[in-house]
């Protein structure tokens, strides 16, 4: 029997760009993501195992060498690595103080740059995207429009945006209804 | 043709707001030159028109009564085509453009020939109550006569019937202090905040800041004009980068937590808008400090035929001349009972307009009032009233008479009327922040009282008359400090009155709702038949109902209420003021939330195959799913049967991505799978999966679907794809406020990955090549297994399962891998002459299985053992969600329905979904149902027709004729199981 072949994968953001001199929006690469849920016991000993030292203030992150945990919830992080597509991050043996689950492929990502890009976000997230309220390094999960996003603020103005792969039509359209209006 | 030469009535000398450049529009097809920067109400008057709409109920003429939003009487249709079409605009308020079409309403054949002015000589069958007292009967007549008589009559504007081609935008916004209104309070709060480094929104309705500065020329703060002062406020407010200034933008609503709306106009001013602007902006403002500068709202005077065209307020008479350079006439009476009057008088005289009087309904007048009255040689005569007008089309004179006389009257030509009866502060905002207004007894007005909210009023609504104390009250507002300006102002503020004026609350048509045609005498008649309360003569008499909720008309009808109940003003109440503050446009609402963007629709990895296929779709909670592969010339009956029998006699590829995936993992996961599931699971090995039940603590259904164990601590948790969403809440709120104890943790897996069902006798040699890492073989890998291994070279998760009842896998790939690994499959299953299929020939399958979907054969009120599946609750185990809810006596008293089979006697006969089930066809109408069918389809497998009922006592009824009757026939139909088809389950294992 000949050997299976292996499959490509083809993420549904795929080939999206858009800029209009105050705001672009492109596509994430494909990444590796957990979603960790932890006790304090277990998110200590995951993110030594990452390298990372796991943030535990609401709207923390932590970053380091294209790893980045996002605090999500008092026990959940979502864990990225935006390096390495598809090495899975779920250790090996099973831990009696988390859970870590493979979502490599359950979200898409784009990021949001520019002057324009907090109003773009603002059309229709309700979160204060402002410097001083969320700066470089803040992280939430959020809403933009219907759909539930995951913000990561990574420069003054780039946002890096996650989500269930499915919203990518619906949220790919926001945007750039969005964007539209975002130069005030 | 110097076009503005028309413009009869402009007052070149006066007019702050109007630029030089003419602009042309149109008004019910005639053409007309206004300037820039005229609203369509003041580039008509100055043309000398007044008559710009007819009234709601008896069509009388109605001129332009006020220069802002309370404008009850100029609402036009404002048109750019058909499609860009606005009715009940207020010509105040519109500014016009080049080229813009206004056409007036609520008239036929034209606005100065109107045949529905029939109706004021009706107008004594028009009384208030008249809709409740005359629709009442017979029932039928409603939809059929009344109702679009109702709205025929109903007087507005009309809806565009093409779809709206602007667009519209939303802003969510954070400030430390919002400012709602940018007269001299708001631009002094605003200023003041900012100078203290706090972040600022300062909206103003209005094109420009400045409020009442603009219209009252005369005032002086240290020597400069309102105009020039508040210019000077604004440019520095510009200047700062912590200060958003937000004109054509009105605060429409005040709601919980600071959260204040308001809607910016953008281009709805402009004669070719960019078409990158959106029409209106809604912004939803998150503030720490709400500042209210609303203002006040002139009342008019209450008298007989005070609605003519030319009769207007005086303030908006002043605002039409120094703001927009326009003169209202040429001899205008003034009839008032406050000081404010006068001053528009002055101004108005000053321009060479002739005030043959002025009437004071008050006693005394000041001496410095009577001073400058003279000074302009117009004469004074107080403590009496107006007590009726003439003029079809226009007012052309006025009839005075002294309070004490009982007959004879003195007689005024004039052109133009304008009334003051003082000043209401606008309480909307504060009203809808909660708050709770006061009666301020001295000054015969409601005041804000204390608010639930972070939130200050100041300024004139908060009753504040002198400018100078708004100038430290607006500024310690916001912690700031102020020192008063000298003020100079020819006239001061005074209280003024409320009610009807004379005796005209009994004598003929004093309106006090113009908007909505409420008179004096509606609000007595109100009284008379028992309306005691302000709640109950607004709803009888719809006083305050109309798009202009009462701006002019509540405090009158009140006052007048309270007059004839002999009870104090605050004792009949007020009533509470509602979002929005003024009219809204849907489109504002709606915002970036239209066509694709209304909602989002869901699509799986595998979407776009089905698409290039001809697949046709439908909708599965946000889902788009593939409902069935029609080939050439199939009906959908033809493709649905065809994918079934294909699948029963070889195979078929399903993409089920949409079901819901939870993934639950941790050393406590078994245990919280027997408390959240009805069945065990401490018996299910790694590698196997198990149907599961999840009830609510009612002990009904709520889900359903298959787990398959991966290890000791992990399960792969498949829901329905509507309930993913909901039992993943369940369970994390069980988890953390039941069981927070319980080491176990959840993560929606959903769309983590693609499922592909590979279904049918053919199934394991479509699927075995692509496979690695696990023997499929029938008895290594059975029915209900499940294992990790690779599928064309990806990570995967393989069970053998089935919703068919023939033997089947479900790929679960991670979902990048879903197209590829989709094709690869397909590439396998097309030669061996298997099909894809969609959502309906599943729905039929598992029907001839007899397997329930949730929320199609449940609705919320089904128990397991209503549902045929008692052999998925443990007796067993100590506890699980639904236990206790399933002992309450109902839910194990005999009788309650149960889930059957129904054949049709006639097997072609397909029955309807939702149709009721009877014993005994013959009975008298209404027939007791004793059932009704949940699922129905045919079955082209069985070569007839199939059901699924819920059934009373359906077990027990087994073999028995019911019947369906139908609107055209009754259908005989016998009560089976629910499994049609293979009902050994021989199919599964091969």
């Amino acid at each position: 029997m000949a050997k299976p072949a292996i499959a490509l994968r083809h993420t549904p953001t795929e080939g999206h760009n858009f800029a209009n001199g105050v705001v672009s929006v492109s596509t994430a690469a494909p990444a590796s993501r957990i979603s960790l849920r932890a006790t304090p016991l277990g998110a200590n000993s995951f993110g030594k195992s990452l390298g990372l030292d796991l943030p535990k203030k609401p709207s923390g992150s932590a970053a380091k060498g294209g790893k980045f945990a996002l605090w999500l919830g008092p026990d959940e992080w979502l864990i990225i690595d935006e390096k390495n597509q598809d090495i899975s991050l779920v250790p090996k043996t099973a831990s009696t103080q988390l859970s870590a689950v493979d979502i490599s492929h359950r979200n898409a990502a784009y990021f949001i740059s520019g002057n324009g890009a907090e109003n773009t976000l603002n059309a229709a997230c309700p979160r204060n995207l402002s410097l001083s309220e969320f700066p470089v390094g803040s992280a939430t999960r959020t809403i933009f429009g219907k759909a539930e996003v995951v913000l990561y603020r990574t420069q003054n103005n780039t946002f890096r945006m996650e989500f269930w792969r499915s919203f990518t039509p619906y949220v790919w359209g926001l945007l750039l209804d969005a964007a539209r209006d975002s130069n005030n | 043709m110097n076009s503005t030469s028309q413009q009869a009535f402009r007052v070149k000398a006066r007019g702050s707001r109007i630029g030089a450049r003419s602009v042309s529009f149109t008004f019910d097809g005639k053409t007309f030159e206004g300037l820039e920067g005229d609203t369509l109400a003041s580039a008509l008057l100055a043309n000398g028109v007044h008559l710009m709409g007819r009234s709601f109920k008896y069509h009388r003429p109605r001129g332009v009564l006020a220069a802002g939003v309370e404008e009850p009487n100029a609402l036009m249709q404002i048109s750019r085509d058909n499609s860009k079409t606005t009715p009940n605009v207020r010509a105040s308020v519109q500014e016009i453009y080049d080229g813009m079409k206004a056409q007036s309403q609520n008239r036929y054949p034209s606005l100065n020939f109107d045949i529905g002015a029939v109706n004021n000589l009706l107008s004594p069958v028009f009384v208030a109550g008249f809709y409740y007292k005359t629709f009442k009967w017979p029932a039928v007549a409603w939809d059929k006569l009344y109702e679009p008589f109702i709205r025929r009559a109903a007087g507005l504007g009309e809806a565009p019937t093409e779809q709206d081609p602007d667009r519209y935008a939303n802003r969510f916004a954070h400030c430390d202090v919002l400012v709602a209104g940018g007269g001299a309070a708001g631009l002094i709060a605003a200023k003041a905040a900012a100078d203290k480094g706090k972040s600022v929104i300062l909206c103003d309705e209005n094109p420009e800041f400045g409020g009442w500065l603009l219209s009252d020329t005369d005032i002086r703060i240290d020597g400069q004009t309102g105009e020039e002062w508040s210019a000077e406020m604004v440019r520095q407010l510009l200047a700062m980068d912590n200060v958003r200034l937000l004109a054509r933008t009105t605060c429409v609503g005040y709601f919980q937590q600071n959260m204040v709306v308001l809607n910016e106009r953008v281009t709805e001013h402009l004669s070719r808008p960019n078409v990158e602007l959106p029409r209106e902006r809604m912004w939803q403002v998150r503030a720490g400090k709400v500042v209210i500068a609303q203002g006040a709202i002139e009342r008019h005077m209450v008298f007989p035929d005070n609605d003519r065209p030319g009769i207007m307020l005086a303030g908006a008479a002043q605002t039409y001349l120094n703001k927009y350079g326009v003169a209202v006439g040429a001899n205008v009476g003034v009839y008032t009972a406050c000081d404010s009057a006068y001053a528009a008088a002055f101004d108005l005289a000053e321009e060479g307009v002739t005030i043959p009087v002025v009437i004071d309904h008050r006693d005394q007048v000041s001496d410095d009032i009577r001073a400058q009255a003279k000074e302009f040689g117009i004469k004074v005569i107080t403590g009496a009233h107006v007590y009726c007008t003439t003029g079809k089309l226009r007012v052309n004179s006025m009839s005075i008479r002294h309070h004490k006389a009982s007959s004879g009257s003195e007689d005024f030509e004039i052109d133009a009327l304008i009334t003051c009866s003082g000043w209401t502060p606008s309480l909307h905002l504060y009203s809808q922040s909660r708050g709770k207004p006061q009666w301020d007894e001295a000054t015969r007005r409601f005041l804000p009282g204390e608010s639930p909210q972070e939130c200050v009023s100041i300024g004139s609504c908060n009753g504040t008359d002198e400018l100078a104390d708004i100038f430290v009250e607006a500024a310690e507002a916001v912690g700031g400090k102020a020192q008063k300006p000298k003020i100079e102002d020819d006239v001061p503020t005074s209280s003024g009155m409320v009610g009807a004026t004379g005796t005209s609350a009994d004598k003929g048509k004093a309106f006090v709702d113009f908007q909505n045609d409420v008179t004096a005498k509606d609000i007595a008649l109100a009284v008379r038949e028992g309306m005691h309360s302000i709640e109950h003569v607004k709803r009888y008499t719809t006083n305050g109902m109309a798009t202009d909720q009462g701006k002019l008309s509540n405090m009158h009808g009140l006052a007048i209420a309270a007059k004839l109940l002999d009870k104090p003003i605050p004792q009949v109440g007020l009533t509470t003021f509602r979002a929005p503050y003024t009219p809204t446009t849907f489109g504002s609402f709606v915002g970036h939330a239209r066509g694709a963007l209304f909602d989002p629709t869901r699509k799986t990895p595998i979407h776009e195959w089905a698409v290039e296929q001809g697949a046709e779709f439908e909708p599965v909670s946000l889902w788009n799913r593939a409902r069935y592969f029609p080939k050439a010339g199939e009906t959908m009956d033809d493709a649905v049967d065809r994918e079934c029998q294909t699948v029963r006699k070889t195979a078929g590829v399903f993409d089920a991505s949409t079901l819901g995936k939870i993934e639950v993992v941790g050393p406590d996961a078994a245990a919280f799978m027997n408390i959240m599931y009805t069945n065990g699971w401490d018996k299910l090995r790694p590698g196997r999966a198990k149907y599961g039940i999840m009830c609510r603590d009612d002990g009904f259904i709520y889900d359903d679907g298959v787990v398959g164990k991966l290890s000791s601590t992990r399960f792969h948790v498949t829901t329905t794809t509507g309930g993913a969403a909901r039992v993943l809440n369940m369970m994390e709120d069980f988890t953390q406020t039941e069981f927070p104890e319980m080491k176990v943790w959840l993560t929606s897996t959903t769309e983590q990955w693609a499922t592909i069902a590979v279904q049918g006798p053919k199934a394991r040699e479509i699927v075995e090549p692509l496979v690695s890492g696990v023997n499929i073989a029938n008895e290594k890998f059975p029915h209900m297994s499940v294992a990790e291994c690779q599928v064309c070279g990806v990570p995967a998760r393989l069970f053998r399962i089935s919703f068919t009842g023939e033997l089947g896998f479900e790929i679960n790939v991670p979902a990048d891998y879903g197209r590829a690994v989709w094709e690869a499959v397909w590439a396998r299953a097309e030669p061996l002459g298997a099909c894809a299929y969609g959502t309906e020939a599943m729905h039929v399958m598992r029907a001839e299985k007899g397997f329930i979907i949730v929320g199609q054969d449940t609705d919320g009120t089904v128990t397991p053992h209503d549902a045929g599946l008692s052999w998925a609750v443990a007796k067993s185990k100590p506890d699980f969600v639904g236990k206790r809810g399933l002992q309450r006596p109902d839910l194990i008293a005999k009788g309650r329905r149960q889930l059957i089979g129904l054949k049709t006697k006639d097997p072609k006969k397909v029955l309807q979904e939702g149709a009721q089930i009877v014993a005994d066809p013959e009975q008298s109408i209404p027939m007791k149902m004793v059932g009704f069918v949940t699922s129905s389809y045919w079955s082209g497998t069985l070569d007839q027709s199939i059901a699924m009922a819920m059934l009373e006592d359906g077990n027990a009824r087994m073999g028995e004729t019911l019947y369906v009757p139908m609107p055209d026939e009754t259908i005989e139909v016998e009560v089976t199981g629910t499994v049609f088809y293979d009902p050994k389950g021989e199919r599964l294992h091969g």
